[in-house]
């Protein structure tokens, strides 16, 4: 019998084959910490005896939620970092590169066939590049900084496989809302997810990694996209190494499939307070809002901000609506900066962020009071994710986002 | 003095109890994320006693007020779903709360309470405890009583069982000065 994409990249690490629902001691190709879960995890290395970590070279340390420091207690966790990064050895992107995740990525930390694990759960978004990543805590991540591997349970993959053409306005993010509400919020507990088929073929990176983002809100492990041409067309100049082979065989054991269709997919809004409850945008047209948020590691990449810019047109943002725009890099902002989207986006009256993870932390910035009805990009709706607990959140697509930020209103952008 | 709260943060008395009388339940539902177990912006804190000031904030208000050393609480499918802040854990721990029973638990949030040494029990039968009814748990006898009842739990993965019997992952981490890379172990 064949063997899944998961599954041959922790047995080629290891040099025997291993399967799903083994459990090992796996090495480390790389280990993200940023400004939150951080702190703790170099505690707990402290407390464990470490006084070196594995590698510095393969730790990845930045600063993205609550940045410039928005009080003491995150300027001094910051502090602390810093020292931790300097007595290590270690590189930090500090304050100046964007959200883990995308700095991970286009930095060419995460490359197809390696294994990385990040104290964050999003970390799964590496999966776009074909490395198996995945979200643990701060005391994993304690253990993983000093020995450089940790204790996988090898997980059983789903796949989810892809047909169909897009609609015009319709995209990754309308697809993975309809994959979590199809899978639900715990279907794929222990579980990777791997997309495939000739939709996901021709999604872009951005695309991908708005897929692989999203794998944590059904409980996933990991989400996956085996490395394709598109894959190593972008590694080139960010990573030097030749490009394998590396795909799930068709005769593998696959703890299920599902099978999904492109064409027909309206846009999406997963509706409060959960992320698997998509439903499409039609149902929820004329919902009131006071707050859109275009940006986080899940879509706010140029790609993104470029079809939000297309959806504006030369219109402008509802003067009702607080339009929040950020960026998911320091890269993605200057590309955004050179085709003229920010001059754009503020002219329309959009507020313009430097690259952080904004809202979506729900303690920087961008809070909603109670009663408050915010529009979002990011990928989690929970009850006071973005502020009070009487608030309300919807997940969307940027062209969604867009189109409802200059009606003032949910609404459908194909019909702006 | 701000600053100094949130570090460095006191070590964390890790205790995982075989077995516990009459732990007092607060009731949960079914997808309590890490949001609500400890809301965003309080993850500069990371002192457990200072986190469990703020546990359940929004959420269930009355918690972090009345919650007593020794109790328990018992939540419905997916718990601890959402970001990975161990910050939930520690709060939970710094309120007193030594054991989490679930129908189901999100997989970071139950890796991360067996490293901190918050005990996660999964029962499923969860649903049928109420709130504010008294628990014990025998963890050698596999069984979860409330009110007069027997409720089978499910035992730990084996490897899992190693960090508990440490203490937590510290405990376990404290003494090896490798591990043994690409080792299978049995689940």
């Amino acid at each position: 019998m064949g063997a899944t994409i998961v599954e041959k990249i922790f047995s080629h690490k290891c040099g025997t084959e291993i399967r799903a629902g083994e459990v090992v001691m796996a090495p480390l190709d790389g280990a993200m910490i940023h400004d939150i879960t951080g702190p703790i995890a170099i505690q707990k290395f402290y407390e464990m005896g470490g006084t070196k970590v594995f590698d510095p070279k393969r730790i990845i340390m930045l600063f993205d939620h609550q940045i410039p420091a928005d009080s003491i207690e995150a300027a001094s966790n910051h502090v602390y970092m810093r020292k931790f990064a300097a007595e290590q050895g270690i590189h930090n992107y500090d304050i100046n590169e964007g959200v883990c995740h995308q700095v991970t990525i286009e930095k060419g930390r995460a490359a197809p066939g390696e294994i990385i694990v990040g104290a964050d759960s999003h970390t799964c978004m590496y999966g776009a590049a074909g490395a198996f990543a995945t979200g643990i805590g701060s005391t994993d991540m304690g253990f993983a900084l000093r020995f450089g591997a940790l204790y996988f349970k090898v997980p059983e993959t789903i796949r989810a496989e892809v047909s169909g053409k897009f609609q015009k306005r319709v995209g990754a993010k309308d697809l993975i809302l309809t994959i979590a509400a199809d899978i639900g919020a715990d279907g794929a507990t222990y579980k990777a997810i791997e997309f495939t088929g000739k939709t996901v073929r021709k999604l872009d990176m951005a695309g991908r990694m708005t897929l692989c983002n999203m794998a944590i809100e059904m409980g996933g492990k990991a989400g996956i996209v085996a490395p394709d041409k598109v894959t190593w067309e972008y590694m080139k100049g960010r990573r030097k190494m030749k490009s394998f082979a590396l795909a799930s065989d068709e005769d593998a054991k696959f703890a299920e499939k599902r099978f999904y269709d492109a064409s027909g997919l309206e846009p999406q809004v997963a509706i409060p307070h959960n992320v698997d409850t998509g439903v499409p945008v039609s149902k929820v047209v004329g919902t009131h809002i006071d707050q859109v948020f275009i940006g986080s590691c899940t879509n706010g990449r140029f790609e993104d901000l470029a079809e939000a810019a297309d959806v504006l047109g030369k219109k402008k943002f509802n003067p009702n609506i607080r339009v929040i725009i950020i960026q998911a890099s320091r890269d993605e902002y200057l590309k955004t900066l050179k085709a003229g989207l920010i001059e754009k986006f503020v002219k329309a009256g959009a507020l313009v962020e430097a690259p952080c993870c904004g809202p979506c932390m729900g303690g920087a910035f961008g809070l909603l009071a109670p009663g408050e009805v915010s529009l979002s990009t990011s990928n989690r709706n929970f009850k006071g994710r973005q502020g009070s607990t009487e608030g309300k959140v919807y997940l969307c697509s940027p062209a969604t986002a867009a189109a409802s930020a200059i009606t003032g209103v949910i609404t459908d952008p194909r019909e702006v | 003095m701000a600053a100094k709260k949130s570090v460095p943060a006191k070590k964390v008395v890790v205790n995982l109890p075989q077995a516990a009388q009459n732990m007092r339940v607060w009731k949960f539902g079914d997808d309590i994320d890490t949001d609500a177990i400890i809301p965003g912006r309080f993850l500069t804190i990371n002192n457990p006693d200072e986190l469990a000031k703020h546990a359940f904030e929004g959420t269930r208000d009355e918690f972090a007020k009345k919650v007593k050393e020794g109790d328990a609480i018992v939540g419905g499918r997916n718990f601890g779903c959402g970001s990975s802040r161990e910050h939930a854990p520690l709060a939970l721990l710094g309120a007193g709360v030594r054991v989490v029973v679930a129908r189901s638990f999100a997989r970071i949030f139950f890796r991360n309470s067996i490293n901190v040494g918050l005990l996660p029990v999964i029962c499923l039968q969860a649903d049928k405890i109420a709130d504010g009814s008294k628990i014990s748990l025998n963890i050698k006898k596999g069984s979860l009583e409330s009110d007069g009842k027997q409720f089978k739990i499910e035992p730990v993965p084996e490897f899992m069982q190693g960090i508990i019997d440490a203490g937590g992952l510290v405990e376990y981490a404290k003494g090896l000065k490798e591990v043994p890379v690409c080792t299978k172990s049995r689940q």
